[in-house]
């Protein structure tokens, strides 16, 4: 439902040309969870932003839930993310100004869902947040922040979840607990996640891992 | 209603949050100094016009050579203004000794309805106050005519038909300013005795006034009506036309407010534009992410739109209660300056505070918001890419035209408008070309320095960007300090000393030829300097080039009063002093070929320009000269002044009067007697009522001021603020980095005090050279005053702004060192 054909990534920087992604073929099925690994700078972060139309490539085509991203403006992307695709960032991304809860709230306001207050709720508690609800960010830990970032990419019952080193900035022990809840909600949403990691006991659990090398993707063990 | 969820829950979290402080107290200070200036004016200058109403009696005065018709009273009474009417003719008292020539004015019971009369009961008597003219069947007259009728108080004295009863001295008239062709002494009596006289008839040649007061809002509502429709020989009177010193003293005073209101605008200004680009800076994560989760360019735009509306709506209209409240204070403190009590402010400063403080905010922050539409949702995954770089263009576009619009309408007058901004527009790009200059250098210095110096100047090196808005957000709240401090006392006691202590307050008039010389000895015996014995010719225009004037021809009314009056016309070879040749020469020799110079007030309301061709009536000759120069006349520095002065070989010739003006000390006032008795031809005005009247317009004028540049003092310091928070989120990084990889606190700290003592001696000196260059600016183009270079402006700006912004700065980015690095770190990422 979710796939790149041909995919290619040029960049022009002060020291000429660099291709980050070249010919790459991907194909994502419903409710499957790929791992992507590779070491820093191998191209992780980029593949998945264009996967997710946050980004266009210089070559190939991406699908994004059976949409042709090429066909789509800036708009139009951000049209067919909403509501459809979840993110979970290694930085949380959650916005300083708004409570755990509002956070929450805001990719179903945006999507325009009816009862955007009992779905956010739901969600929090999911994760065990809802004593935390009212409060903000910066009085959250590393781990609760992520747990509301959770929140946030399955409150509106996504398609697919793109998950960027959601374990990157947290301890082993909050990293494991991150992990099950991720996987957890995928399940129950029955959606597909594309988890970009490093780390190999992360990638042990979803469906499918790719390793991610020059540029390139190669099947993993 | 999605967009409005939206922007109300971002609103009230940026609300509670604190997101909006800086931005919000540079917006709430701008529209509380707009509002505060609006409601101020609004009543002051309603106060300053009741001031000059003293000088015609009332709030506005109708004027004709016959009776006025009665629906003007009628008029006047249903917008619930009072009124009373005055007669003044020429006729003859008969007491013991024989006839006199007298001035008479025949006054309502209401007269006057501003200002009060002063008289005397006695020779020997002070003067006191009274509030209304004499009653029914008594009669009061100047000294003067006591002396040449030979009579007392108390005696009788025949005014047509009628006996009146000398009741007391008259001393002063608050109506009798410009009143120099009166030559005959004045009586007054009530206007209930002059039908008893039979000296009124229909034909009788007389000057017919109707004085109107009341509710500031009603007399310009009565203005409005009479003008619409205002007969021939019928003339509208008010109390700022009514004499050009005060007219000038009260220009200025407004002059000053606006312009203090202006100077607060614009650094206010520059505090939005800085709190606006760190607004933006900071929102630029949050719209990544929104992107991320599918939210739509247009509804991102919409909301942040709307949020910065309803912002600034809410911002506003605290400033205006502010601003409310500052007029409030304001108007306590100088309670008692007023004479009468203060109109109240109408509700329009509300509407132009809201507008001027949503005018600045879109105009400064709309372009910034405009580069946040351009953010990259990739931005959520990559922190590297960096916030989107605004267009320079739009951004000085917009902040261009929001500030080209406020001051157009802040300064109600487009050329000083237009003059402002370019020079506004022109000082910001000289600022940034400067800073630049400067912190090329300083990394220059950077590379070559050690230690703590190579730290903090590389550190100004380092971001260019960042250093030409700080240091010239700096530079900008200096400036502001050094017009305060500085420029501000220069300009204001130039005003004052343009009145000096010894500012003439007697004017000697109808000097005869052959007295001028003894009365000059006079004086000169007495120990009283004249400023001057000036020839004076009446004359009336009669011709501008080929067209001949006709008073009816101008529709405004002081062009139609100056077209139809005679002039007093001077001659002489020497420029007075405290006039300036606006355009065209000085003839400066007595043998010049005939020629006028003008005032230039009465130049343009009359429609005349340099080189035009221009011909007065005196006694019965046409005398047709060019107008080969313009002059502006301090009209309010009492001396003897002309609106034409003509070159001695047009006028030299002519029979003259002359004329002169001199201060005279209240305990030099036992040789009037004298004077009167050698020169009884001589008629003596005193002017110390006016000029006291005018010293205190300027004084109330610079207390008003200083007040109103308390706004521009705190915006100057807010800007200051705004400069040291926009580069604290960057330090915070760098200083845990520095700190993790072992600097000590003491080298941060010196390193941090170089750069913003760096960064304080920079903006110092370029807003030493603007405030320098601003305040010559003023003096000369605006106040047409002198202006002199003060050196404590570089003192105060180089050293006293190294010091502030060294020490302010430092201060402010030390809770940085404190913390531990892992935390400032963690608050960094």
């Amino acid at each position: 439902m979710s796939k790149a054909v041909g995919l290619g990534k040029h960049v022009n920087g002060p020291a000429g040309g660099l291709t980050i992604l070249e010919r790459l073929d991907l194909e994502i099925r419903a409710g499957e969870a790929v791992a992507i690994l590779g070491a820093s700078g191998s191209g992780k972060s980029t593949l998945l932003g264009l996967l997710a139309g946050l980004d266009s490539a210089s070559a190939g085509e991406v699908w994004l839930c059976g949409q042709r991203l090429g066909d789509l403006d800036e708009d139009g992307r951000a049209a067919l993310r909403s509501g459809r695709v979840g993110f979970v960032f290694q930085s949380f991304q959650l916005l300083p100004t708004l409570t755990a809860r509002e956070n929450v709230l805001l990719p179903l306001e945006l999507t325009g869902v009816r009862h955007a207050a009992r779905r956010a709720d739901e969600a929090l508690e999911r994760v065990g947040l809802i004593p935390r609800s009212g409060h903000y960010p910066r009085q959250l830990s590393g781990g609760e922040q992520q747990r509301v970032a959770i929140a946030r990419a399955y409150a509106p019952r996504p398609e697919v979840l793109f998950a960027d080193e959601p374990t990157g900035n947290l301890d082993q022990m909050t990293g494991e607990h991150i992990i099950d809840l991720l996987l957890d909600l995928r399940a129950d949403a029955g959606a597909a996640l594309v988890l970009v990691t490093h780390d190999p006991r992360l990638a042990e659990r979803c469906d499918r891992r790719l390793h991610m090398q020059a540029g390139r993707l190669e099947p993993g063990p | 209603m999605k967009t409005w969820r939206i922007t109300l829950r971002l609103l009230s979290q940026d609300w509670r949050s604190g997101e909006f402080y800086l931005l919000a107290s540079a917006l709430i200070l701008t529209v509380a100094a707009i509002t505060a200036v609006g409601f101020f004016t609004d009543r002051v200058e309603t106060a300053m016009a009741r001031q000059g109403g003293e000088l015609i009696a009332s709030d506005l005065a109708l004027e004709s050579s016959t009776p006025l018709p009665t629906e003007y009273v009628a008029q006047a009474g249903q917008e619930a203004l009072a009124t009373a009417g005055t007669i003044e003719f020429r006729s003859v008292v008969v007491g013991e000794q024989g006839p006199q020539l007298v001035q008479v004015k025949a006054v309502d019971a209401g007269y006057p309805m501003r200002g009060h009369l002063k008289i005397r009961d006695g020779f020997d008597q002070p003067d006191r106050e009274v509030g209304s003219g004499p009653s029914p069947g008594a009669v009061w007259v100047e000294a003067r005519l006591l002396r040449l009728l030979g009579a007392d108080l108390g005696d009788p004295v025949a005014l047509g038909k009628s006996q009146l009863a000398m009741g007391a001295i008259l001393s002063y008239e608050p109506d009798r300013g410009g009143a120099f062709v009166a030559l005959a002494p004045r009586v007054l009596i009530n206007r209930a005795d002059l039908e008893a006289t039979g000296l009124i008839t229909e034909a009788s040649r007389a000057e017919h006034r109707l004085l109107v007061s009341g509710e500031a809002a009603a007399v310009e509502r009565f203005k409005k009506r009479v003008l619409a429709n205002l007969p021939a020989g019928v003339r509208l009177i008010d109390g700022s036309s009514a004499r050009p010193e005060f007219e000038t003293a009260v220009e200025r005073a407004s002059r000053f407010l606006h312009l203090a209101t202006l100077v607060t605008l614009l650094v206010a200004g520059a505090a939005i534009a800085l709190a606006s680009h760190r607004f933006v800076e900071r929102q630029t994560d949050a719209v990544a992410v929104m992107r991320c989760l599918g939210a739509p360019h247009h509804l991102l735009m919409r909301v942040f739109m709307l949020r910065l509306l309803l912002f600034g709506l809410a911002a506003s209209l605290i400033g205006c209660f502010l601003g409310w409240g500052g007029q409030l204070g304001l108007m306590a403190m100088l309670s008692d300056w007023f004479a009468t009590d203060l109109p109240a402010a109408s509700l329009s400063p509300v509407l132009v505070g809201v507008a001027t403080g949503l005018v600045a905010l879109l105009g400064f922050a709309l372009p910034p918001l405009f580069q946040l539409a351009q953010v990259s949702p990739l931005r959520a995954l990559r922190r590297d890419l960096g916030a989107p770089r605004g267009s320079a263009i739009l951004t000085v576009v917009g902040a261009a035209a929001a500030l080209a619009l406020l001051i157009v309408w802040q300064a109600g007058d487009l050329q000083l408008a237009w003059k402002l901004l370019a020079g506004v527009l022109g000082a910001v790009a000289s600022l940034v070309v400067a800073v630049l200059f400067l912190v090329h250098v300083a990394g220059g210095l950077a590379g070559r320095a050690r230690g703590v110096w190579r730290l903090g100047l590389a550190a100004l090196a380092r971001r260019p960007a960042g250093a030409v808005l700080q240091i010239s957000g700096l530079g900008l709240g200096i400036l502001a300090l050094l017009v305060l401090a500085v420029v501000r006392v220069d300009l204001l006691r130039t005003w004052q000393e343009s009145l000096p202590e010894g500012a003439p307050n007697h004017f000697l008039i109808n000097i005869q030829p052959q007295d001028v010389e003894p009365l000059r000895e006079f004086l000169s015996a007495s120990g009283i300097d004249e400023a001057g014995i000036y020839p004076m010719v009446r004359g009336r225009l009669v011709r501008i080039n080929d067209h001949a004037v006709v008073p009816s021809d101008y529709a405004n009314p002081r062009a139609e009063q100056l077209a139809s009056r005679e002039f007093n016309l001077s001659h002489g070879v020497v420029l007075q002093s405290d006039n300036r040749i606006l355009t065209g020469d000085w003839w400066g020799e007595a043998g010049a070929s005939p020629q006028f110079s003008l005032e230039q007030g009465v130049a343009e309301t009359l429609g005349i320009s340099l080189g035009d061709q221009i011909a007065f009536l005196v006694s019965g000759r046409e005398l047709s000269a060019p107008v080969t120069s313009l002059r502006q006349v301090q009209w309010d520095s009492f001396n003897v002044n002309f609106f034409v002065i003509a070159s001695p070989a047009l006028l030299g010739s002519e029979p003259a009067t002359y004329i002169t003006s001199f201060f005279l000390p209240e305990d030099r006032e036992a040789m009037i007697p004298d004077l009167v008795r050698q020169f009884p031809s001589v008629t003596l005005l005193d002017v110390d009522a006016l000029l006291s009247q005018v010293r205190q317009v300027v004084e109330r004028g610079v207390l008003a001021v200083e007040y109103v540049f308390l706004f521009t003092l705190a915006a100057g310091i807010l800007v200051m603020y705004a400069g040291i928070q926009a580069s604290l989120q960057e330090r915070r990084l760098e200083h845990g980095i520095l700190r993790t990889l072992g600097a000590g606190r003491r080298t941060l700290l010196l390193s941090l005090a170089v750069e913003f003592t760096a960064a304080g001696v920079l903006a110092g000196l370029l807003a030493s050279i603007f405030a320098e260059l601003t305040g010559w600016l003023l003096a000369e183009q605006l106040f047409a005053l002198e202006f002199s270079f003060n050196p404590a402006v570089w003192g105060v700006g180089v050293f006293g702004s190294g010091l502030l912004i060294g020490v302010a700065g430092t201060l402010a980015t030390y809770p940085l060192l404190i913390r531990p690095p892992l935390q400032t770190l963690a608050r960094a990422a």
